[in-house]
């Protein structure tokens, strides 16, 4: 995924119309993109090549279902380690190694080692933060999500 | 909501995005051997039932200028967070916010939100923002820079029922 800022020629005034408007949703019908395209006062066919090209330039990352992974089946779990600064690339190593992290960021922070643990059933998550506690000799605090609240996240393009 | 062997197919088939044709749920149905009738029932039933939570276009916010984010925390009374998280949730800036549980000592905190902007300053900004809406039922509050991405996978999902 592209990581750095466009330039700012890169998108037109339509790009970004069509970049606010599509980010809310379209109906689930044959012809997903027609009514968004009336919306916009484009033809159909254009609004489809715009999406495209935005996608081949990284403006997007994808369009389609967003689907929620939890809701599917699955467990997921936000865990954190301090981690002592002279063994951090070794410990790395250690937790990267297991299939069931799926990311892991370093963290300004004590607690300076953040990762998402993803398994197929809520017992895997335990498991493998005990394996992790076993591998590194560290503390794996582990946070759960009790409730979601997100839901007006919009990029103003 | 329990979903079957075909859900997982239709979930494999779309995880990267729909075709970009003016018929996208046709083109999936011809690839799977289904009918667009058939497509089109179950992407419904699984939006309506939360598996999907939406159909659109995914912004790559880094490519427009969202390069900045933190992860904020806050110790938010118990008593009240979940009457506020949903307006912390709901906050433009915000893409992600949950209530998860402290762990004492080491960690009061027990609501996070990942701010994003285009500069860190601007997160900071934001950051104040939300300090303001959660007022005096927040008792303290942190954020967290990532320094280093050490691995991103894509969601693994597999074939199994």
């Amino acid at each position: 995924m592209r990581r750095a800022a466009l330039p700012p020629d890169a998108l037109d005034a339509t790009d970004r119309a069509v970049l606010n408007a599509l980010q809310d949703g379209l109906p689930v019908t044959a012809r997903p993109f027609a009514e968004a395209a009336r919306q916009l006062a484009l033809p159909e066919s254009e609004l489809i090549e715009r999406v495209a090209r935005l996608r081949e330039i990284g403006a997007i990352t994808r369009f389609g279902p967003f689907y929620d992974a939890e809701a599917m089946g699955g467990a997921f779990c936000l865990c954190a380690m301090e981690v002592p600064a002279d063994r951090f690339d070794a410990v790395v190593t250690l937790v990267n190694a297991l299939p069931e992290v799926a990311h892991n960021y370093e963290r300004a922070h004590r607690l300076n080692m953040w990762f998402v643990l993803a398994c197929e059933k809520p017992e895997g998550i335990a498991k493998a933060a005990k394996r992790i506690e076993g591998a590194t000799g560290l503390t794996v605090l582990r946070f759960p999500k009790e409730n979601e609240f997100f839901i007006g996240f919009r990029v103003k393009a | 909501m329990s979903i079957d062997a075909t859900d997982r197919r239709i979930i494999a088939a779309t995880s990267c995005g729909l075709p970009l044709v003016s018929a996208p749920y046709a083109e999936v149905a011809g690839w799977l051997g289904l009918t667009e009738g058939e497509v089109l029932d179950r992407v419904g039933a699984m939006q309506a039932s939360g598996v999907i939570r939406r159909v659109a276009l995914a912004p790559n916010h880094y490519a427009l200028g969202m390069t900045a984010n933190g992860m904020s925390v806050w110790d938010v009374d118990d008593a009240i967070v979940d009457d506020l998280g949903p307006q912390i949730g709901a906050l433009d800036f915000v893409s992600h916010c949950y209530r998860r549980p402290r762990a004492l000592p080491d960690w009061p905190y027990n609501l996070f939100a990942m701010l994003h902007g285009t500069t860190r300053d601007e997160v900071e900004e934001k950051r104040t923002k939300v300090a303001a809406l959660l007022g005096p039922a927040c008792r303290g509050h942190d954020i967290l820079y990532s320094t280093r991405i050490l691995k991103k996978t894509g969601m693994r999902l597999t074939g199994k029922g």
